[in-house]
């Protein structure tokens, strides 16, 4: 993954992965509100698979709702096709916990 | 990453600081109905009175991270928000404890949680509680109350007073098992309050006194005479205790604490304590691992 300062000055991709439809949009909002982030959502593990083919994403958010084996796929995904995305879990559904967790997972 | 990576990451974080100024703009508010926030910045002050030892950590009370919104004050222990200290990201898996002061008539509107344990126990005045699952509530001074927000929870909490502010902690803990079914609860727990030592107010068991979270942590409150002298033992091995000052001055395992300051101990099975002055402490015993 490239440095932090360099990811601080081009666009940030990031896809939340959640099954609460409200819970997925709401987040997708608080990420496209950071100037310079760029946020989608997904519910299913094709879901992820098709967004990343048809975008490079630097981390993704794994939310509410998300089974174990469903995780699972998506980082079995990433680890073969996209290793320099991160996988975060996300805790809290668009809480006062989003920036950090992003913050966290950029150092 | 994932939560155990989050926590093998160290008690304490690792890394230096990073300023949310390099971001060069303002971040945006995680709630719904609060407006844009100006950067708060970080815990950049050197901390000369923490004691980093080899198995505690000490979060002094001006050392928070500050959120004056003018309706909403919130002094963050850990970061949260628009606070980010990476030095200050959690202790085990106690994850927000967050100080709020909530003016008159003013709340938090309807905002989405999943995947956390939240606690919130008023300290003066009254909150109501509404939620997605239908639950409406007021919870006041001697109430301790919690969602498991699992799967994913709507909830509001607004100051039910006209005329004075409601003082109240919001404290969040990682659960041991994600995407439970949502659920609230509510106790009051005057009934079990007792002088001079700790009583439980929260635990991992259903039938047990207090609240019940999913995790193997206990929450204990005291209320203590000055000079009065008490010790906590350990309820799981592995876990770590830490102590919030509520009011007056403790002595925790030989650490003096004033109001609103933070301990963490960990590695220790028992921890004696001694009021410096007539006191309030808050002891939450958590795991330090996933």
């Amino acid at each position: 993954m490239t440095n932090l300062f360099e990811m601080m000055q081009r666009p940030l991709y990031i896809l939340h992965v959640g099954k609460n439809t409200e819970i997925n949009a709401t987040v997708n909002r608080l990420i496209n509100a950071q100037q310079n982030w760029k946020g989608e959502t997904a519910s299913t593990f094709f879901e992820v698979r098709e967004k990343c083919l048809s975008q490079s994403f630097d981390i993704i958010l794994i939310g509410g709702g998300i089974d174990e084996e469903t995780e699972s796929q998506i980082r079995a995904l990433v680890s073969s096709h996209f290793p320099n995305t991160k996988i975060i879990e996300h805790y809290g559904g668009g809480s006062g916990l989003l920036t950090n967790e992003i913050l966290e997972a950029l150092k | 990453m994932d939560r155990k990576e989050f926590l093998r990451k160290g008690l304490l974080g690792t890394g230096v600081f990073v300023s949310t100024a390099a971001l060069g703009n303002v971040v945006k508010n995680n709630i719904d109905e609060l407006r844009e926030l100006d950067i708060l910045g970080f815990n950049h002050i050197q901390n000369t009175n923490s004691k980093i030892m080899e198995n505690t950590v000490l979060h002094k009370a001006d050392t928070r991270g500050d959120a004056n919104h003018t309706w909403l004050h919130s002094k963050h222990t850990f970061s949260f928000a628009n606070y980010y200290n990476p030095e200050r990201m959690h202790f085990g898996v106690l994850r927000v404890l967050n100080d709020d002061k909530v003016a008159a008539g003013m709340g938090f509107g309807m905002h989405p949680h999943d995947n956390m344990e939240i606690i919130s126990i008023p300290l003066e005045g009254d909150l109501e509680h509404k939620d997605s699952m239908g639950n409406v509530a007021v919870i006041k001074e001697g109430d301790v109350q919690v969602m498991s927000a699992g799967t994913g929870i709507y909830h509001s909490e607004f100051n039910k007073s006209k005329d004075r502010d409601v003082k109240f902690l919001q404290i969040w803990v990682f659960p041991n098992k994600r995407n439970v079914t949502p659920r609230y609860d509510q106790i009051s727990i005057r009934d079990v309050e007792k002088k001079n030592e700790f009583y439980q107010v929260l635990s991992p068991n259903v039938n047990d006194q207090g609240v019940w979270i999913h995790q193997d942590a206990w929450f204990h409150l005291g209320t203590f005479d000055k000079d009065a002298e008490t010790s906590y033992n350990l309820k799981k091995n592995g876990n770590g205790m830490y102590f919030f000052v509520l009011d007056g001055e403790v002595e925790v395992a030989g650490q003096k604490l004033s109001k609103r300051d933070g301990f963490g101990i960990w590695d220790a099975d028992k921890v004696d304590v001694k009021s410096l002055s007539n006191s309030r402490v808050l002891l939450m015993e958590v795991p330090m691992a996933a």
